[in-house]
């Protein structure tokens, strides 16, 4: 049934704790980032090992490593005792090492079996031995529980199927070591449950599985230890039933509760303010697998703040709001009348504006000039005709160069020659030179210097001042906690809670991203 | 039993063609249309075609696109012509030689997109006019052929009893198409080529001779060009060079009425045959027996066609392809 | 040497000037194939011969850098709008059909219903609007891919213009399609100044409306367009319109030029010439800013190569090696292993400086 090696099946206790693999001193740079530096990481077989870490902490990279997908800089790794090297993921697979994607790594138009076996076809004396095929298809699968039509395409079974299709196919390569990237992000509830049955089989057989993950509900539910990286730096290895919580968001943002700084005294609303009617109102506003039902309310001149890890949701949701996804649920209401939005155009000329997360892939055109990029959005305000006055874009770049301190050679150079921060404040002005009624803003101080980060808070503020409102969404829970009157807090792609007044602050969110124990 | 859903669309196209050749059996039921004979010269009439066909259903299945094919086709028939008739060689060296020219250029070709990372659509259609120019260089005019053994083969065909003989060219198109059948279903190059089309990075992850599966597609699209150039001259006896001219795209729409997705990874072979025989009994009904319409009319009605396919793939794939 | 320390920064004027030679180039990619233009006319000139013959015939220009222009009338034209399409990240490969769909509505009504001219060559420039049109809505509504898309009137659109005329050459005679094609206007063949107005027109939008950022935006970026509110939609629907307006103008002056609708043979193979051209005029072909002018520059290169060969006597067959060498080499440039390449090169020089 196994294919390749001829070992009995093997008898490992269940959890040993000797380690099946070994990683010292990872070291891995590139050009301007040090990605990993000195990272030690081992998994046990049996276990459950799950790897955390915010955007940039160097997960994928140490997984990269792993696999062979890049090269280190420096450090080793031993697997089962020896010297491990990889010059590809698929020389990793051979070698014992497997990895399951996100994104399903098999051919969909292919059917299951086939999947199963590709690369490795059983054959007779005229060729592919299919009936062989289908029926060693089944006994794999059936050995996992999965009783599936070895015949049909793959891409008819659900998503969640076919990854397990996938782990089945890497465990009958003689996977030893099984890493699992973000598995469960595109899964609903009883599909994961579905998927962490198969994981017990697995743990059960000896198999050693890496989850890199950022869910925490279920990395408390079906890890044995977590390891959390920050910055390219191991925080630390912890035994998951002795962590708790908070201990680990504290660990992931790299700072106790406690530590914050002393926030100031509660961003009520002043006495004698009338709350002003919601520019924007949303009611079990939801899109499968990205975000569950969710209900907001954003008033102008307020400063709403999503708060939340990475993966929590929380861009999900501002697509949703800006028209980027279509919704599967809900309604939508902009200044009381309700909208159906399909494109972000239509929310554009409501009104909305919004700064998505990945600048680069998203928001930036690179080989276009920096006074393009700021006034082309603009463009539709100019002029019907869609008539161009240089001069007119100039004066709209200039003077938000000048008001967000952009640096430049000059108007003319292309985007992609500027720095991120300076990238992202092309992105802010672009969004500024409509005068939008609500603006959106997804990791705004993401890889900015701490000069321009100060700069853009003080933007947030008087943008708030001038009457627009402004949902602010970060990781950095202070620069949240200052700016916000209120705060809706995400965790694991939905909604978990709502802070106001006095609740606005650093300790408060903390333990509202852990969840009470 | 296999479930339908796979072979939808070969069952459509089978339907299809079996449905216009039984509506022009009843309405030409005096010319005597549903006779053998009269299916036995459609193969051989699509022998040409089809065995290009051949060819580019595998590229197509692989995910790209080969424009060279008919290009290709011509140049080898001039280049046996001019072999037999100019430097005096035997037919049974110049066809295996025209047929290795197509190869080598094929393997150029792949190459080429498979190293320099160009379009295969670019550089196929770049290899269609270098090959047309190289033909024109071999030899400027289109060369009649006359020699013993071609007189031979001409007449030579299958007896299949009753009076009924299957062409030699059509026995040769049978004859790869069953070669191709084979290769796509039996061994581990034909499993390739699935798999690059459905999901190149799949594959490249599975550890998948990607490259090298890339490079023996479009090898192959050549030796079956060179090889539908030689059946030419059984067929008329010379070297010609307009013969190929928009082969490749009838190539491509049989390949599409067949059943195969432009984009790769799902189709077959039995699918060309179907698609072959349709595009030429379209021909054959519109030149012939409709009488008042012209050529115009089949590269009309073959565009519409593969207009049909083309969309009916794209309703599939949005509806299919995703979860039940 | 050995002994030589290395100098300083150099101050040295010829590094200077090749400096600000590669920087002008860098500024200005529509430089390159000014250049080669240049170059293949000075070669032309130089070994040619008869080439820079002129004479004057009732107030007509004649020579071979007249014929050049004239003749490459069509494909100019088609650079033209293909320039726009390709710099959208899309290609058009029906619009040799087109061209003939174009000519041979025109040449029908002329001959066959005794239309005016005019109301004719309308009709024929409105099949062909609608036909760009149906190629843009395949790709923006039904989502095919633009090859696909277009392979489908490619093969169709001919057969619909053989099917119109029987498959015959359906010739016409019409004193103003005779004016189009034989009368000069200031000593040169009309056809010229109609590409010279759609070049006007299509510069004239391209800079001075927000079309060329537009298309420039989509084509570089199209999620980022998207979420930024561009018209993605309109504005490819629009482009691939104008495609096939460009196509159509260029049949009519063909099927003008030879007094026949002529389906077999109208714009055969001259999507070819019209992508090369686009290419060489260094609009790349992943989408991004469209360069008209330098389109027109290779759309002449690709017609001079042509005329010279022509001259002397190389059969027209033999060019298309030529070409296809030329179109691999083009797109060899355009890759970035070739970019890295040069890169590669320039700093080894550098070093050597």
């Amino acid at each position: 049934m196994r294919g390749g090696s001829g070992d009995p099946p093997r008898k490992v206790a269940m959890a040993s704790s000797d380690p099946i693999l070994v990683m010292r001193s990872i070291d891995k740079r590139f050009p301007g980032v040090h990605a990993l530096d000195g990272v030690d990481f081992e998994a046990r077989p049996g276990e459950v090992h799950a790897l955390m870490g915010q955007n940039g902490a160097g997960k994928s990279t140490l997984i990269k490593v792993l696999t062979g997908a890049c090269r280190r800089n420096g450090g080793a790794i031993t697997f089962e005792g020896r010297d491990f090297h990889a010059s590809s993921p698929a020389d990793a697979q051979a070698k014992g090492i497997s990895t399951i994607y996100q994104e399903v790594n098999l051919v969909p138009t292919l059917s299951v079996g086939e999947n199963l076996f590709l690369g490795r076809l059983p054959r007779r004396w005229f060729g592919v031995d299919w009936r062989a095929m289908n029926r060693r298809a089944r006994e794999v699968l059936a050995a996992f529980g999965l009783h599936l039509d070895v015949e049909r395409t793959l891409s008819t079974y659900p998503t969640a199927i076919q990854q397990m299709v996938s782990i089945a196919r890497a465990i009958d390569t003689d996977a030893r070591l099984l890493i699992m990237d973000e598995p469960t992000s595109s899964l609903d509830k009883h599909e994961t449950e579905v998927l962490f049955g198969m994981m017990a089989r697995l743990k059960a057989k000896g198999i050693g599985i890496i989850f890199v993950t950022h869910f925490l509900e279920q990395v408390f539910r079906v890890s044995d230890r977590i390891t959390v990286l920050r910055n390219g730096r191991l925080v630390g290895t912890f035994d998951t039933r002795s962590l708790s919580r908070l201990d680990l968001v504290s660990h992931m943002l790299g700072r106790r509760p406690e530590e914050a700084e002393p926030s100031r005294a509660a961003r009520a609303a002043a006495p004698g303010e009338t709350p002003r009617a919601p520019l924007l109102s949303v009611r079990g506003l939801a899109r499968t697998s990205a975000i569950e039902p969710f209900d907001l309310e954003i008033a102008p001149g307020e400063v709403l703040g999503l708060a939340g890890l990475l993966g929590s949701g929380r861009t999900e949701a501002a697509r949703l709001l800006f028209g980027a996804d279509k919704a599967d649920g809900g309604r939508m209401d902009v200044r009381g009348r309700r909208v159906r939005l399909h494109a972000p155009r239509q929310a554009i000329a409501l009104g909305l504006g919004f700064c998505p997360e990945d600048r680069k892939t998203e928001g930036l055109f690179p080989e276009m000039s920096v006074r393009s990029n700021i006034a082309l959005v603009a463009q539709r305000s100019l002029s019907r005709l869609g008539l161009l006055s240089r001069r007119t874009h100039t004066r709209i770049a200039d003077e938000f160069v000048r008001k967000l301190g952009i640096v430049t050679a000059d108007l003319d150079v292309p985007v992609k020659t500027l720095s991120g921060g300076n990238q992202q404040k092309v992105i802010l002005a672009r969004w500024l030179a409509r005068r939008p009624a609500l603006l959106m803003l997804d990791e705004p101080t993401r890889g900015i210097d701490v000069g321009a980060k100060v700069e853009i808070e003080r933007l947030v503020e008087s943008l708030a001042q001038e009457g627009v409102a402004v949902l602010f969404i970060s990781a950095e829970l202070e620069e949240v906690v200052r700016r916000s009157r209120r705060i809706l807090v995400l965790r694991d792609r939905k909604f978990v809670g709502e802070l106001e007044g006095r609740e606005v602050n650093v300790e408060t969110v903390m333990n509202t991203i852990a969840g009470a124990e | 039993m296999k479930l339908p859903r796979k072979h939808v669309a070969l069952l459509a196209s089978l339907g299809v063609y079996v449905f216009l050749y039984a509506a022009a059996s009843v309405y030409y039921a005096d010319r005597n249309f549903f006779t053998p004979d009269v299916f036995l010269n459609f193969l051989r009439g699509g022998a040409v075609l089809g065995i290009i066909a051949v060819g580019e259903t595998l590229v197509i299945l692989a995910g790209g696109i080969d424009l060279s094919v008919g290009a290709v086709m011509s140049l080898s028939s001039v280049v046996i012509g001019m072999l037999v008739m100019e430097a005096g060689l035997p037919p049974a060296v110049a066809i295996p030689a025209a047929v290795a020219l197509g190869g080598c250029l094929g393997l150029a070709m792949g190459a080429i997109i498979h190293y320099v990372d160009i379009k295969p659509f670019i550089v196929t259609l770049a290899g269609m006019f270098f090959a047309r120019g190289l033909g024109f260089i071999i030899h400027l005019e289109s060369i009649s052929i006359e020699h013993p053994a071609y007189t031979r083969l001409v007449s030579l065909g299958l007896p299949l009893g009753g009076g009924h003989t299957l062409a030699l060219t059509a026995v040769i198109f049978l004859a790869v198409v069953a070669v191709a059948i084979y290769v796509t279903r039996y061994t581990s190059f034909g499993r390739n080529i699935f798999a690059l089309g459905g999901s190149e990075e799949a594959a490249v992850l599975m550890g998948l001779p990607v490259g090298r599966t890339k490079m023996l597609v479009y090898t192959a699209s050549g030796l079956c060009a060179g090889l539908a150039g030689a059946v030419l001259t059984f067929d008329q006896s010379s070297g010609t060079h307009g013969a190929g001219v928009g082969m490749e795209l009838d190539a491509i729409a049989a390949v599409v009425v067949g059943g195969t997705l432009l984009t790769g990874g799902v189709g077959s072979i039995v699918g060309t045959l179907v698609g072959v025989l349709t595009i030429g009994l379209l021909r054959e009904v519109i030149v012939n027996y409709v009488g008042n319409l012209n050529s115009g009319m089949t590269s009309l009605a073959i565009g519409l066609l593969l207009l049909v396919f083309v969309l009916l793939q794209r309703f599939m794939t949005r509806r299919g392809a995703g979860a039940v | 040497m050995s002994g030589d320390k290395p100098k300083p920064a150099p101050s040295s004027r010829p590094a200077c000037w090749a400096r600000a030679l590669a920087d002008a180039f860098r500024r200005h990619p529509t430089l390159w194939p000014f250049t080669a233009m240049v170059v293949l006319l000075a070669w032309n000139v130089l070994f040619t011969p008869n080439f820079m013959n002129f004479e004057v015939h009732e107030g007509r220009l004649f020579g071979s850098v007249v014929s050049i222009l004239q003749k490459g009338a069509p494909v100019m034209l088609l650079a033209i709008g293909m320039t726009l399409v390709i710099g959208l990240g899309g290609i058009d490969i029906s619009v040799g059909s087109v061209m003939a769909m174009a000519g041979t509505v025109t040449a029908l009504l002329i001959a066959g219903q005794g239309l005016p001219a005019p109301v004719a060559v309308l009709a024929g420039l409105g099949v062909a609007l609608l036909a760009g049109a149906w190629n843009g809505a395949l790709v923006t509504f039904v989502g095919l891919q633009p090859i696909i898309a277009t392979l489908v009137l490619l093969m169709g659109g001919r057969g619909i213009a053989q099917a119109l005329t029987g498959d015959q050459n359906v010739p016409f005679t019409s004193p103003a399609m005779e004016y189009l094609s034989t009368r000069p206007l200031l000593y040169l063949p009309i056809p010229i100044f109609i590409v010279l107005g759609a070049a006007v027109v299509v510069l004239l939008a391209l800079h001075k409306t927000v079309l060329g950022l537009y298309i420039e935006a989509i084509g570089g970026n199209a999620k980022a367009a998207r979420l930024a509110g561009l018209p993605v939609h309109g504005v490819r629907l629009l482009v691939y319109a104008f495609c096939g307006l460009c196509a159509g103008l260029a049949g009519v002056i063909n099927t003008a030029d030879i007094q026949r609708a002529d389906v077999a043979n109208c714009g055969l193979y001259l999507e070819l010439d019209a992508i090369l051209a686009v290419v060489i005029g260094g609009t790349s072909f992943a989408g991004g800013r469209p360069y008209l002018v330098g389109a027109i520059f290779g759309a002449i290169i690709m017609r001079m190569l042509t005329t010279m060969l022509l001259m002397h006597n190389v059969p027209t067959e033999k060019t298309l090696i030529v070409k296809a060498v030329v179109a691999i080499a083009v797109c060899l440039i355009q890759t970035p292993a070739f970019a890295g390449f040069m890169g590669r090169l320039r700093l080894g020089r550098a070093r050597q400086a």
